[in-house]
């Protein structure tokens, strides 16, 4: 069965392809990008990123690590050189600036592997399928941790799909591509939103610098919303959307606070009312009241999309 | 009240049910994690780590397998493993046999590790222990069989003091010398030189990790004569010196 309404159509029809489409394609230009960094030296010789998102040296001065990485090699009771906590700080830095998990939603390789199983779930009306606890990834986290520390290993570095595709891109080691397949069935058949909102651990670290980080996505325009539900249904974290669209009644912000946010900013694309938008964690405003003629002015393409009537904010 | 109670009862089942589901959970990934971190510990012996690398152990706490020794390698010597390629997956390795370590001065593979994996205390690369050369094949060397092949003793970056050659008599034939290749274990630096260069079919001589090659002695022993150097005389009193009667000489 094909899923009867398609999140962005309503958006696109509005505003246009781009202005529905943008923050995704962006997305997918700065996920390629990132790669090709890496990419330029083994394939044309031209070195600008050398390593992996592990840890790397570009233009032969700037060290990155994985902050994550770090913290599992500190756990293991292993002090690093210099470089590598320069590095790990440098990397931790600009996630608390720019949105913690904008790591899954920017940088991973996974993440348009997710997203395409989780497209395909939208398209082909799948059911979400066995319903893991959301706290799997904490509890993950946690064991990953402890495991490190007790064995005096990197341990998730056995297992991390990501860095393991990223040897498989850039140093040829064919086999890291495995865990991507399985990730992608896992995605589709087994758990809606599986992998990376359930599982990885990595994402749960950054989930943890995105409970601080200033960079989010706000629904300023939350009195407008008319409960189409397109923002939900392409929200790879959707419980955190509810709290800050639905915050008028509970008398919170219109921030999204929650570190699960992945400030993909697919929302921002898809809602046909413009409610998002992206700001900084301490920007409370909201947009003013909308003059008394405009609902009935747009009521054309409202009407078609609304679910539940009951819903629809007082002042409309 | 018949009501409540039973609302209790269920959401205390419901909650010990959960706790009991996610421990098992977690009890069951963590085993998981740990039987694959301990069996990712065990380097096969044939494998080869980067100049100044922790020992085995403590590598794993310390390697973020972000190949940049790889990429700071100017002979393609070093690799990340694949997985299932023998040493964990990703971590930098060398076969000796394929292409040995060149021993470059400013070794730029242990300055490109950030981590520290490689340690940055080793300056000189002489002084570098990847591995020891064993010559393990007494059987197939040439040099054993009274030939002088001489190549790996040739082929040696630490020539004459990792590997000399010494001199014995050959009882098969009666009225040769036979010039055995021996490896001083704290000269060799396990770089594969001689390994790579062996010209048998299957190398006689092979670097092996330094725990595998080296024995221990029982850390109740003392050795006489060092002891008595300590001492500055003999270590039983009143001892008296015998004459030497060696061969040849009068007493």
């Amino acid at each position: 069965m094909i899923a009867s309404r398609i999140p962005g159509r309503e958006a696109a029809r509005l505003y246009g392809w781009w202005r529905a489409y943008r923050f995704l394609l962006l997305r997918r230009a700065a996920q390629l990008g990132f790669l090709g960094l890496f990419l330029t030296g083994p394939l044309f010789g031209v070195w600008i990123a050398k390593g992996t998102l592990a840890s790397s040296v570009t233009f032969d001065v700037l060290p990155l690590t994985d902050p994550f990485i770090l913290l599992q090699s500190l756990a293991a009771r292993h002090l690093p050189e210099a470089t590598a906590l320069i590095g790990a700080a440098i990397v931790l830095g600009a996630y608390l600036l720019l949105g913690g998990r904008t790591y899954c939603s920017w940088v991973c390789p996974i993440n348009p592997v997710t997203d395409l199983a989780a497209y395909l779930r939208r398209r082909f009306d799948l059911d979400k399928g066995w319903s893991m606890k959301p706290a799997t990834r904490w509890w993950l986290l946690a064991l990953v941790l402890v495991v490190s520390a007790a064995t005096g290993t990197i341990a998730w570095e056995l297992v991390n799909p990501i860095t393991a595709f990223w040897r498989a891109a850039v140093f040829g080691a064919g086999l890291g591509v495995v865990g991507v397949i399985a990730i992608f069935a896992f995605d589709l058949f087994a758990v809606r939103h599986g992998w990376c909102g359930h599982i990885c651990p990595v994402g749960a670290f950054y989930g943890l610098v995105g409970r601080v980080t200033l960079l989010r996505v706000s629904a300023p325009g939350r009195a407008r919303c008319d409960d189409c539900l397109d923002c939900f249904s392409v929200c790879p974290e959707m419980h955190v959307i509810a709290p800050a669209l639905r915050g008028e009644r509970t008398g919170r912000g219109p921030v999204i606070a929650s570190g699960d946010c992945t400030v993909c900013g697919r929302c921002i694309d898809v809602c046909p009312e413009r409610v998002f938008t992206l700001t900084h964690r301490f920007d409370d405003r909201l947009d003013p009241a909308p003059p008394e003629a405009e609902p009935v002015a747009r009521a054309s393409h409202q009407d078609s999309k609304r679910l539940n009537p009951d819903t629809r904010p007082l002042e409309v | 009240m018949t009501q409540a109670q039973s609302k209790t009862t269920l959401s205390r089942r419901k909650f010990l049910q959960d706790s009991a589901r996610t421990a098992t959970g977690v009890a069951a990934c963590g085993l998981g994690l740990v039987a694959l971190v301990e069996q990712s510990k065990s380097l096969p012996a044939n494998a080869l780590r980067p100049p100044g690398a922790l020992a085995e152990g403590a590598f794993q706490s310390a390697c973020v397998r972000c190949g940049l020794c790889v990429r700071a390698c100017p002979y393609d010597t070093l690799k990340l493993a694949e997985l299932g390629a023998g040493p964990a997956a990703g971590t930098p390795y060398f076969l000796a046999r394929q292409v040995p370590c060149e021993m470059c001065e400013d070794i730029p593979c242990v300055k490109a590790c950030p981590t520290g994996a490689l340690m940055h205390s080793l300056t000189d690369i002489d002084k570098a222990k990847m591995g020891v050369a064993v010559l393990v094949s007494r059987e197939t060397c040439l040099n054993f069989l009274g030939l002088r092949c001489d190549v790996c003793y040739r082929d040696c970056p630490l020539i004459d003091k990792a590997i000399t050659l010494e001199e014995r008599h050959n009882k098969r034939t009666g009225r040769h010398a036979i010039m055995e290749p021996t490896v001083h274990a704290d000269q060799c630096t396990g770089c594969g030189k001689c390994e790579r260069s062996c010209v048998l079919e299957e190398a006689a001589i092979k670097v092996l990790p330094v725990a595998l090659a080296t024995g221990k002695l029982g850390e109740h022993y003392r050795l006489g004569w060092e002891e008595k150097k300590k001492q500055g005389g003999p270590l039983v009193p009143d001892l008296i010196e015998l004459p030497k009667r060696l061969p040849g000489t009068q007493p």
